[in-house]
């Protein structure tokens, strides 16, 4: 409901088109590289990509310079908030659906193609001799034997790390709210140190399973679901560090007050997401 | 942007913004994105239109006549997607777009910029997936629901399709987005949730289907893409994945799907009934919960498209028996539909002419999906023409003639002149005829064995697919007469709207003049029940 009785509608901008743009250039060039014209696909590809980047910075500051100016009342900032909360559920969806296809794989395809229930014949004829079991990369053993990541080391580490990072931003939500600039700006420095940190972990994991473990992308199921989840989840820390850093560049800058801060909550919220989606793979990619 | 942004409220207030550029391409401002996406939506009519006649020319009589296998292929699959994705899908949230401001007492959309970019990206979007037709190797052919690892043989389309889906999801999300903050945050002092036009309502729960499914489908085409280019396994037994997965993720995002394309229809009839019936809607909080339980229902009924690929019976049972249920909240709309016009004093323009098609015929489309939803019978009816008249009495006319009938009922109220009555009639009266003479005839074939996605059959088909090819080039030619009825009205006609368009309307967006102002309600407006359409009001 409007609160002043006035209502606040933005003028005209340039960026969704040029967001259009960047998104087309960017497909085109990713296509025409996955189907072999290596160069132009990745010139199209990058131009597509500093188009986004430019089309971000462009949008996101002219939103900024409008809040600063005081332009949004609160009917602006429920629909900001709306819109956040929303898409974030969107991006819940979006990993449910390589959940589930672990979820599936575990529970239905691979006792099927061992034998269980109506996969008696399958087994019989197609995959004579093969047991189910997870890790699995399938009765054809693509990708050759590999081991799978022990849970209890870096894993269990970077669980630490993202937990920890979870309490040091909501301690630095509560200084900015009390007023504590100097509190905030360690806390949330400590954060996106704490991210960084799970970044390097989860490449130093990943050249390690794929020199000493043998475990790819190309090691069947168990290789698929795990570099998909755990890629998906380490794209998604990387923009959430992103968006960390430049919060952290505006509270320097004073954007902020314990009033007006919707960017910093919606970061903390997105944090906190990569927080939950990071102890369900805990769980289910490297524990069970 | 020379605007003086300083004012706390509206940055643009004062006058329509100048030039082309600014006004389209920059545009925030709904009606102007709203008349895009209908624009788009009708070009993408007539380009999937135009797939369709070339189907119906192939199928004209037996044998190969026109073109090959593959390209036939090709024309079902791209029909498919341009139909889905780019003339219902975007009709309806040009629609939204529109009228929801409108109906709520509303400026505009919550997030205007964001809107912006929902629509752009779908131009985009289709000069990426069209372009497939001019890539060696051809447009995809296997089938709208790309299933591996048909799909996965395609040529140089395979990527090119799975990112112009991306595209067209990140253009729904927002758009779904946008929808629910819109909703939700913008309406007028009194404009209560359960006084809220049936429109509204219906997106609102479409809304959220979009929101929890399209991000779905994008998981799916990126497992066919990573599949393809990136060695992973998802779908390759060999590996240990499962094609069937892929039909689980793909219909647990397409059965939802079904619905994202039918609820606005619902709304949409349930607004042109009441206003030419003279009486208000019947039974208002049950149409409101209907739409729930349906929408609630799609999320748990996905299998029932996939009944022949080997589910265990416990599972075959369970869809079946959830799929059926599905009957009784559509049963509830229907009834309500028929017991608003009962002893209503009815008159019958073009866009109830349009509804009660729709009432009539959508209900023969939910008749054969439950006669398909047992599970015994859908043995016989798998993969054959009984499914695919099904699908098009649903989306042609169902859909589709919402939305037609939707584009009479408000055209006078956007462009601020009258449309020929005459030829809406004669465009209904055409369109009425030949889409049945055109897909009644696919149930026969259908039940007596005649494969979907086929250039050529048995001779035994020859009559039937003659009389539906002929329907066919008709109901496609009627067409035509909509773009002329749409263009004289907006450019020619010199019979002014009124504000209250129609003598029994109701609603907030009747309040404004014809055309409605830029901004729609600039401060909002004072509701009292004279200017509800809905809810618990007496008119």
């Amino acid at each position: 409901m409007s609160q002043s009785g006035t209502y606040y509608i933005p003028h005209g901008s340039r960026w969704p088109i040029v967001a259009a743009i960047g998104l087309f250039l960017f497909m085109v060039g990713f296509g025409n590289w996955l189907n072999g014209n290596d160069s132009l696909g990745q010139t199209v590809m990058g131009l597509g990509a500093l188009t986004i980047i430019g089309m971000m910075v462009g949008w996101f500051g002219s939103v900024i310079h409008e809040s600063m100016r005081g332009n949004f009342n609160g009917q602006v900032d429920v629909s900001f908030r709306m819109g956040m909360m929303w898409f974030i559920f969107s991006e819940v969806m979006f990993f449910g659906a390589f959940f589930g296809a672990l979820f599936y794989t575990r529970m239905i395809s691979i006792p099927t193609l061992g034998g269980e229930g109506a996969g008696a014949l399958t087994n019989q004829f197609l995959w004579n001799g093969f047991a189910p079991a997870w890790p699995s990369n399938g009765p054809e053993h693509i990708g050759g034997a590999f081991s799978t990541m022990p849970p209890w080391g870096i894993p269990l580490l970077n669980t630490l790390l993202l937990l920890s990072s979870s309490v040091t931003i909501t301690i630095a939500h509560h200084a900015l709210r009390a007023g504590h600039r100097g509190r905030l700006l360690v806390f949330l420095g400590l954060t996106v140190l704490l991210g960084a940190t799970f970044l390097r972990f989860q490449v130093h994991e990943y050249i390690e399973a794929y020199t000493h473990l043998n475990l790819t992308l190309h090691t069947g199921i168990y290789g698929s679901t795990f570099f998909m989840l755990t890629g998906f989840h380490g794209l998604h820390v990387t923009l959430g560090t992103i968006m960390l850093i430049v919060i952290w560049l505006r509270c320097v800058r004073g954007h902020f007050n314990r009033d007006n801060h919707f960017a910093f909550e919606a970061v903390a919220w997105y944090w906190h997401f990569v927080d939950v989606v990071w102890l369900c793979l805990f769980l289910f990619v490297y524990v069970l | 942007m020379a605007h003086d942004a300083a004012l706390p409220h509206d940055d643009h207030a004062h006058a329509d913004p100048k030039g082309f550029i600014h006004r389209w391409v920059m545009s925030t401002n709904h009606k102007d994105i709203g008349t895009m996406y209908l624009v788009f939506s009708l070009t993408m009519f007539f380009i999937g239109g135009l797939f369709a006649m070339g189907i119906r020319a192939e199928l004209f009589k037996p044998g190969m006549q026109l073109m090959q296998p593959y390209f036939f292929n090709e024309l079902t699959t791209m029909h498919a997607l341009v139909m889905i994705f780019g003339a219902i899908m975007p009709g309806f949230v040009g629609l939204a777009n529109w009228m929801i401001p409108m109906q709520i007492g509303a400026p505009d959309m919550a997030l205007p910029r964001m809107n912006n970019l929902s629509f752009w990206i779908l131009p985009f979007a289709f000069v990426l997936l069209l372009s497939t037709f001019f890539l060696p190797g051809g447009a995809p052919a296997a089938g709208w629901t790309m299933y591996p690892p048909l799909v996965l043989q395609g040529g140089d389309d395979v990527a090119f399709m799975v990112f112009s889906i991306h595209l067209m999801g990140i253009s729904s999300i927002m758009g779904a987005i946008n929808i629910i903050a819109t909703i939700l945050n913008m309406r007028a002092p009194g404009m209560d949730l359960l006084k809220m036009p049936l429109f509204c309502w219906s997106w609102l729960i479409t809304a959220f289907l979009l929101l929890a499914v399209m991000p779905v489908l994008a998981g799916a085409v990126t497992m066919l893409l990573t599949d393809k280019f990136f060695g992973t396994s998802f779908f390759n037994a060999g590996g240990g994945g499962d094609p069937v997965l892929y039909q689980h993720v793909f219909w647990f995002f397409g059965h939802p799907e079904v619905y994202i394309m039918i609820l606005p229809a619902f709304g949409l009839i349930s607004e042109i009934i009441p206003t030419f019936a003279r009486k208000p809607i019947f039974g208002y909080k049950a149409m409101v919960y209907a739409i729930a339980c349906i929408a609630f229902l799609s999320f748990i009924v996905w299998s029932h498209h996939m009944f022949t690929v080997g589910l265990p019976i416990g599972s075959e049972l369970f869809f079946m028996y959830a799929t059926m249920l599905i009957a009784v909240p559509t049963g509830v709309k229907v009834f309500n539909w028929v017991t608003t016009m009962w002893r209503g004093s009815m008159t019958f323009e073009t866009p109830m002419l349009w509804a009660i098609a729709f009432v009539i015929l959508f209900t023969i489309g939910g008749f054969s999906g439950v006669m398909m939803a047992l599970v015994p019978a859908d043995f016989q009816y798998n993969q054959t023409y009984f499914i695919v008249a099904h699908f098009h009495y649903v989306l042609v006319t169902g859909a589709a003639f919402a939305i037609i009938a939707a584009v009479y009922y408000w055209l006078p109220k956007w462009s601020g002149h009258m449309y020929s009555e005459f030829w809406g009639k004669v465009h209904f009266w055409n369109s009425a005829i030949w889409v049945n003479v055109l897909f009644f005839p696919q149930h026969f074939l259908g039940l007596a064995g005649m494969p979907r996605r086929i250039p050529d059959y048995n001779v035994a088909f020859a009559d039937f697919n003659m009389v539906s090819s002929i329907g066919g080039f008709l109901f496609g030619a009627t067409q035509l007469v909509f773009v002329g009825v749409i263009i004289h009205c907006v450019f020619f006609s010199k019979v002014r709207a009124p504000a209250k368009v129609w003598e029994g309307a109701h609603g907030l967006e009747w309040t404004l003049s014809s055309p409605p102002p830029h901004h729609s309600f600039v401060t909002p407006p004072v509701i009292d029940n004279s200017v509800l359409a809905h809810g618990d009001v007496m008119h």
